[in-house]
């Protein structure tokens, strides 16, 4: 049983002005002294409920200036500092132009009070199997930018997740940026949550599906399925199948069931895994029949 | 562990104070200042009863840590009303009957006031996303969209 306490345990808190500062306190970090958090909409309510053991101090990483862009460039791409909220990436024009899976995906999450203070870097850092933006960033081959002492480094977003909240990143190491490739023009996405309630709801099953179609031919595309395995996961034998095919409705409805056989879904209290199962394969033919009808359009 | 020292504006009024660096921002509003108009519901962010506003957006105060608040400007259920003259959310509220218990109408309304700050003239369908991320458990929700509606008329009509 979990014990909800409603109040946080002492602790101290901080709040660095620079990156460097926070590296620093990481550093030299024994085990539990500091936590991280931006907009805290994770951590916070862990720490209250202890299911994450209380640091001595708690480290607020909105002190840094200058990290809360969500720039866009026509060559380069799209980037995002690890302190945009979920609510500024949402609702950026530029995001609905260029990158109209990730707005979706970022609207989908939890509500507009969560919205306002969570990031899409602590969503992903966070690393649960349902994180809304995580199938979309897969779709988008999203390269994270990390920072520590050592220098940095990219890890690419295939290799981020390891295992239920955990990931690549070294615990004296931050996530400092998010990194989009520049989409082809004719490249379309969509992602589709499957949840009881449409807001502040986990998804039982999110499915990312982000293709490009030319000449009624399948050119490229990827599939990213989340809540339906330990980490949100790509559809890498669906998307095998679907390259280079022609498009017709029994190439669609084969990735599909291949999509479905890829995922690993469990039994708990918001779907079965049978259910999980099924609804990754109509959940995909869905994303994929609707990109294919937007490109025809 | 020692107390700090935070300032900041809280409806409109200048406050400095020593508080507990681990408390959250909604203990600092109704236990500190004790304005116990905002209220505390699920204290993890799900039910939006602890909405205040912060810095012009709202935010759930019960996941904010109280630290934050230094250097902020906000505003909760008790700085809407001007004297004895209730704000028009509150007024639409009253009218509407846009409340059975009361327990989530303070989050309901800084939810409200978020959205019509931005939106004069919102649809159902926003109004229903604007408060998406407060609960009502006595279900009135068809009389708080009212509430909301009338309220967003009321507030054109003034200006």
């Amino acid at each position: 049983m979990v014990v909800f306490y409603r109040r946080m345990p002492k602790m101290d808190y901080m709040r660095p002005e620079s990156i460097e500062e926070v590296l620093d306190l990481l550093a030299e970090e024994e085990t539990g002294r500091y936590k991280i958090y931006a907009g805290g909409t994770d951590v916070i309510p862990k720490i209250k409920k202890r299911v994450m053991s209380p640091p001595q101090i708690l480290i607020d990483l909105k002190g840094i200036k200058g990290l809360d862009y969500v720039d866009y460039d026509k060559k380069e791409g799209l980037r995002i500092g690890a302190l945009a909220s979920v609510r500024s990436v949402a609702e950026s024009w530029i995001v609905k132009e260029k990158y109209p899976i990730l707005s979706q995906a970022s609207d989908s999450i939890a509500s507009i009070q969560v919205r306002n203070r969570a990031t899409i870097a602590g969503n992903i850092c966070n690393a649960v199997p349902s994180a809304d933006s995580a199938p979309a960033l897969l779709t988008l081959d999203a390269e994270l930018k990390c920072v520590s002492k050592r220098g940095e480094r990219t890890i690419v977003i295939n290799d981020f997740f390891k295992a239920p909240g955990a990931t690549g990143l070294e615990p004296h190491e931050i996530l400092k940026e998010i990194y989009f490739p520049a989409l082809n023009e004719n490249t379309k996405g969509i992602y589709i949550k499957l949840s009881p309630r449409s807001r502040m709801d986990l998804a039982v099953v999110g499915v990312a599906v982000l293709g490009t179609v030319e000449n009624g031919l399948i050119k490229s595309v990827r599939i990213g399925l989340g809540a339906v395995a330990p980490v949100p996961i790509r559809a890498l034998n669906a998307e095998a199948l679907l390259a280079g095919s022609k498009i017709d409705d029994q190439i669609i409805n084969d990735a599909a069931k291949t999509a479905a056989l890829e995922s690993k879904p469990i039994d708990d209290h918001r779907a079965s895994a049978e259910y999980r199962r099924m609804m990754v394969e109509v959940l995909v033919r869905r994303g994929l029949k609707n990109i294919i009808t937007n490109q025809f359009l | 562990m020692e107390k700090k020292k935070i300032r900041f504006t809280i409806n409109g009024k200048r406050c400095e104070m020593e508080i507990k660096p681990w408390q959250t921002l909604l203990e600092l509003i109704r236990e500190d200042l004790k304005l116990t108009g905002t209220k505390e519901g699920c204290g993890e962010g799900e039910c939006g009863s602890c909405t205040v506003i912060m810095g012009g957006r709202t935010v759930n105060s019960c996941l904010v840590p109280a630290m934050e608040a230094d250097k902020q400007e906000i505003l909760t259920i008790e700085g809407l009303s001007k004297g004895d003259k209730l704000h028009p959310i509150q007024e639409a509220f009253v009218e509407h009957s846009g409340m059975q218990c009361g327990f989530c109408t303070s989050g309901m309304i800084m939810s409200a006031k978020a959205l019509l700050d931005e939106n004069t003239d919102p649809s159902r369908e926003e109004i229903r996303e604007g408060i998406s991320g407060n609960l009502c458990r006595c279900t009135g929700y068809a009389k708080i969209f009212e509430s909301i509606s009338a309220a967003a008329h009321a507030m054109k009509g003034e200006k």
